[in-house]
Order: structure tokens, then sequence, then C-alpha cells
């Protein structure tokens, strides 16, 4: 009989695994741990100084205008206690819902982007390159052209346009499975088809509705009132925290879908809900505003960057999200002196040149 | 090497068909993986060895037959449980863009957390066990994109370790490693099976290697299994021409007494030539 072999003397390192009690992991930066959470400081640091800065922007928000008013008006103004009922209405029934819209919808668009893009793992896989705004949109359209306008019918409509086109991207990307770079592709193809379509549907409708179609395509706060912005608000924040729920399983899925599965991750039911959770934000923010491009795009990267987030930070993006809608608002309302243009125009122009860099980047990254 | 006492096996197939798009790849397969063993899959390119891998740890549902963990029809079982007592490493994993290794680390306590208890002494013990028992704890700050691929991997072993399974399968763990590195991830996994009694699945492509580490090999062909059991009871030159298709002579490994396999078969001497 033959004996067994001799194990190798090991050449690797002993294993010395014993921890003390209260041994901590380097993990190069503060960590605190509070109620069962770890957070990172820098990333809670982050998203407090962009959160002050896009509140700075919508208080200069509400100041600005042809009625200007000093900070302490607009204190007395936020809470109804203005000696000039004129200040009362000005900051409360014209300007704040527009801030409320700019903070609370930008966030939406930056959780909303920073799902996608992790669950594409590319940081072209935004609502806004992939179709799902402009699905959400054509959506809008068709309602207003058939149901004539109203928020709550528009929103659902849009929400019915968003899910429709993220099924059709998911159909005809699928190939035993969803490549993240195909179905970037396959959604810009589509974003041109129903912007095509889009530009047919106002075509034919009746001026006075596509010139309602239209002012709403460019993406805009102007009009912005609380009857939209109430439901349009509540509803973002729902679908935000949903996200939020998913955060854990997100960040495992970017270890890729084998890992993700060993660790314990329903992929496809987690990623299903993560995709209708995303597209309903993404519509409601539209039906409330227009399709607004850029922001789902830059927010993710941008909060990522500036917190230095390990993977996607849904916090860091709705941080970022708030402050560049509000931000460029800003810009739209008074850069221009009496000229107000849609808060969409600004946002596609900065858009464009970052698209152009992150473009350039990716194909860098390729070679 | 020390338990006598016979326990079930923590990991069975049977009557197993699998199959990628209609295309066959393994046939009515049954197979046991033995208790607190360092069990390496061998087999040639496409023999279905990473497939049945894939198949014990979930990720392939077969299109016949079941998978029993402990006992229980692992389709059956949550999948979070599951990731509890068995992890996998598999061929390719993504470490998010500017990810470090700490925090890749602690994503493998993903299945011993929940919305509310997502970091606890628990788990910041586990992490630092996983990193120590990897050599990797001086590395826990850097980034993951700038370590070398033998780093790399090392990390990944952890981020699995951390998870805490006693039941661990590698898919070709040593692939795209350099011969170094590759001696020092088996020399682990020997370690981890040897003195925590974890039970290691692993496919392997170095038969020698195989032979060396392996308490139970398994030779696959063409789907099937051609031969299980410990490396000095099955591995001959014939099995080695069944499976391979090539000629060889095995004889002992000078170091550890076990087989190894020795490419041609010696017809002439080389002082004959």
């Amino acid at each position: 009989m033959k004996t067994a072999p001799t194990r190798l003397e090991s050449t690797a390192m002993n294993i010395d695994r014993s921890v003390l009690p209260g041994e901590k992991i380097d993990f190069g930066r503060p960590m605190l741990r509070i109620f069962g959470q770890r957070i990172d400081m820098r990333v809670v640091m982050t998203v407090g100084i962009v959160t002050l800065l896009a509140l700075a922007c919508g208080f200069a928000g509400l100041m600005l205008g042809k009625f200007s008013l000093t900070p302490g008006e607009v204190f007395q103004g936020l809470f109804g206690q203005a000696d000039r009922r004129i200040v009362n209405t000005v900051v409360g029934e014209w300007r704040a819902p527009r801030i409320i819209a700019g903070i609370v919808l930008g966030a939406g668009l930056g959780v909303s982007g920073a799902v996608f893009q992790s669950l594409t793992r590319n940081p072209l896989g935004s609502p806004d390159i992939i179709g799902f705004s402009t699905g959400a949109y054509t959506g809008g359209i068709v309602t207003i052209i058939v149901l004539g306008s109203g928020y709550i019918s528009t929103a659902l409509g849009a929400i019915i346009g968003g899910i429709a086109t993220a099924a059709l991207v998911y159909l005809l990307t699928w190939k035993g499975g969803v490549q993240g770079f195909r179905l970037i592709i396959v959604g810009i193809a589509l974003t041109a088809m129903l912007n095509a379509f889009n530009t047919w549907l106002i075509m034919r409708a009746d001026l006075e509705l596509a010139m309602a179609a239209a002012t709403w395509g460019a993406g805009s706060l102007n009009g912005m009132g609380w009857s939209t912005i109430t439901p349009a608000a509540i509803v973002t924040v729902v679908l935000a925290l949903a996200c939020g729920l998913f955060a854990r399983d997100l960040h495992t899925l970017e270890l890729g879908d084998d890992t993700a599965k060993a660790l314990g991750v329903r992929n496809e039911p987690v990623r299903a809900a993560l995709i209708l959770v995303a597209v309903a934000l993404v519509a409601v923010v539209t039906a409330a505003a227009g399709p607004i491009a850029f922001v789902a795009l830059a927010a993710p990267q941008i909060g990522r960057r500036i917190a230095k987030a390990q993977g996607t930070s849904l916090l860091a993006s709705a941080a970022v999200g708030a402050l560049l809608l509000v931000g460029a608002d800003l810009i739209a309302q008074h850069a221009l002196g009496d000229i107000q243009l849609p808060v969409g125009v600004v946002t596609v122009s900065i858009g464009g040149i970052y698209l152009i860099w992150l473009l350039v980047q990716e194909a860098r990254k390729a070679k | 090497m020390s338990t006598t006492t016979t326990t079930a096996a923590p990991l069975v197939a049977r009557s197993l068909d699998l199959a990628y798009d209609h295309r066959q790849v393994v046939t009515n397969l049954d197979v046991s993986i033995p208790d607190g063993k360092f069990t390496v899959i061998v087999g040639p390119n496409a023999c279905g060895k990473s497939t049945l891998l894939r198949a014990l740890a979930r990720l392939l549902p077969p299109a016949q037959g079941n998978v029993l963990l402990d006992g229980t029809d692992i389709a059956k079982m949550k999948t979070k449980a599951i990731a509890r007592r068995l992890g996998l490493l598999p061929q390719s994993s993504i470490a998010p863009e500017g990810i470090t290794v700490g925090e890749l680390v602690a994503r493998g306590r993903h299945p011993h957390q929940s919305f509310l208890k997502q970091w606890t002494d628990e788990d910041e013990a586990a992490v630092l066990r996983a990193l120590r028992a990897t050599n990797t704890e001086e590395l826990s700050s850097r980034q993951v994109d700038e370590l070398s691929g033998g780093q790399r991997q090392r990390v990944w072993v952890a981020m699995v370790l951390a998870q805490e399974t006693s039941l661990l399968l590698l898919d070709e763990p040593t692939t795209f490693l350099d011969v170094a590195f590759q001696i020092e991830l088996l020399d682990l996994f020997s370690q981890l099976n040897n003195e925590y009694g974890h039970t290691m699945v692993a496919v392997l492509h170095d038969l020698n290697q195989a032979c060396r580490y392996a308490d139970e090999i398994i030779a696959m062909k063409g789907g099937v299994i051609v031969a299980q059991g410990a490396p000095a009871d099955i591995v001959t030159a014939e099995l080695v021409h069944e499976v391979f298709g090539i000629d060889c002579t095995v004889i002992d490994d000078p170091v550890t007494g076990a087989p190894m396999i020795v490419a041609g078969k010696p017809k002439k001497t080389f002082a004959e030539r």
C-alpha cells in the first residue's frame, strides 16, 4: 500500500489570524461607526459642504430677481412674517417652489444617474444618455396631446414612457444577460429615434399644446408652483430612499455578477427592482421639469471624485445633483439680465463640454 | 488529515446535467466533495470543470439533477444563507475604480449584514483576520488598482475569507500569476485546509500542483468524471493519457513523494541520442 505523501513545508507566511479586541482596520481614511453603520467621514464632510452650497444657491435664488430682497426679508418671507405682504408672495409662492424643485429634483436625478451608472458599470450609462429621460418625455407628450396637461396625468404618462423605453432597451440588449456597453449603444440609438418621434408629435399637435410641450421639452423650472412640486418632491424623496435601501446590494453588484451572487445578492430581482425605481425617479422628475440633461450624467462622477467615495455614493451624487440643478437654474434665470433661459439649456451647454471630456477619457482607457 | 470520523459530504451533486444555451457541457454527473479535504478538479480545457464548480456554487442552475449543500437542495435555499456557508472565488471579479483594499475585503461581509446592522465588531475582526491570513494587512489603505497581479489576487482571496465560510470553492485561482505567487497562494489554501479544517475545492490547470496539494483529485473529460481519489491512488500514466491525451511518465515527487508527471515516454535516454 502506498503511503500518503508528506505535506510540503510551507513557504508562505504563518497564519496568525488572532485579532485583539478593539483592533481596527486601516481604511486609509477616518471611519465613524454609528448605529451599526460604518460611515466614511470624507463622504459625510463632502455631502455636508455640497449641501450647504446648494442651500446657499437656493437662498440667492430667493433673493435675486426683478424684485430683489434682502436676506432678512427672505427669512421673514419664508415664514410668512414680512411686513409687506408682497414679500410673502414673492418668496413663498413665486420663488420657493422653484428652489425646492431645483434641490429635490436635482438630487433625484443624481440618485437615478448613480444607480444606472453603477448597474451598467459605465459613466455613460446614465438615464439621459440611454434614452430613459427621452422616453419619459415621449410618454409625457403623448399624454398631453391625448389628455391635456396636468401634473399627475403627465407624470403617469412619463413613468409609463420611461419604463417602456427601459424595457425596450433591455430587450434589445439582452443576449443571455445584459452587458453594459451594448446597453449604452442601444440606448443612444433609441434616444435618437425617440427624439425624431417627439419632434414629429409636436409638429402634428395643436399650436397651444405644441408650445406647452416644447417649453417643457427644453427642461425648465419656470413657472414651477406648489401644485406641481409638492407631489413631485414627495414621490422623488420616497423613490430616492427606496434606492438607498438597495445601496448595499448595489455596491456588491459592482464587484461583478458572479461575486455578487456568491456573496448572497439575488442579482436579477435586485437589478430589476433598482431599474424600475430609478426609471420611475427620472420619469417623475421629467414630468415636473422636462428632460433635464447632464445632471444625472455628471453628478455621480463629480460626487465620487470629490468625496473619493469607494464605488458609487448615492448620497454624494444626490448632493451634487441638487447643487448642479439649483446652480444651473440660478445661471439660467439671472446670467443674461432679463432674458430667462430654460435650465435645460444651461445644463446641456455645460454637459456638452463634460460629455466630450468623458468620451475622450473613455477612448483613452479603451486603448 | 487527522479526521477519522466519516462525516457526510457537505456538497453533493446528483445526476447533474449542465448546459449553457442548450449546449450540454456536463451529463449525468454524480460527485461528493469530501468534508475537510482539499479537493482539486483537473481536466483539459472545456471539459466542464469550471462549469461544475459554478453549479456547485449555485451560479449555474442545473438543467437536470440537483446540488445538495449539507443535504438540502441548494436551489431551495436562500442565497444569503448559502453565502454564509459557502464562499466562491470566481474566475473574474471587478474592483470598482478607486476602491481600497480594506473596503473591498469588507464587502465580503455582505452575507452577515443587514440594513440596520451593517458594521459590527465581528465584521471588523473578520476582515482583519482575512487581511492577516493573506498577508495583505499592510496594503489595506492602498487602492486595489495600484497593486500587482499577485497582490490583487490575494486581496480577492481575503475578501472570500472575510465571508468566513468553512467551504471554499476556487475557480482557477492561480491562472495569470507567476509561479512564486502560485505557490504562495496554494500554500495558503493548504494551510487554511490543514489548520482550520476548511473544505476546499479548486479548479487547477497544473497537474503537478494538483498532485502536490490535493487530498483528493477529480479528473474530468468531456463533461464526465473519469476518476476520483487520492493522487497516489489514481494518478497514473494511463489516466493522464486518457484525460489529457498525452504520453507521460509518472515518478515520485522528490519533495513530497506524491505522484509527479513528466511529459513524454522514456524511449531513449539523452546519452543515447
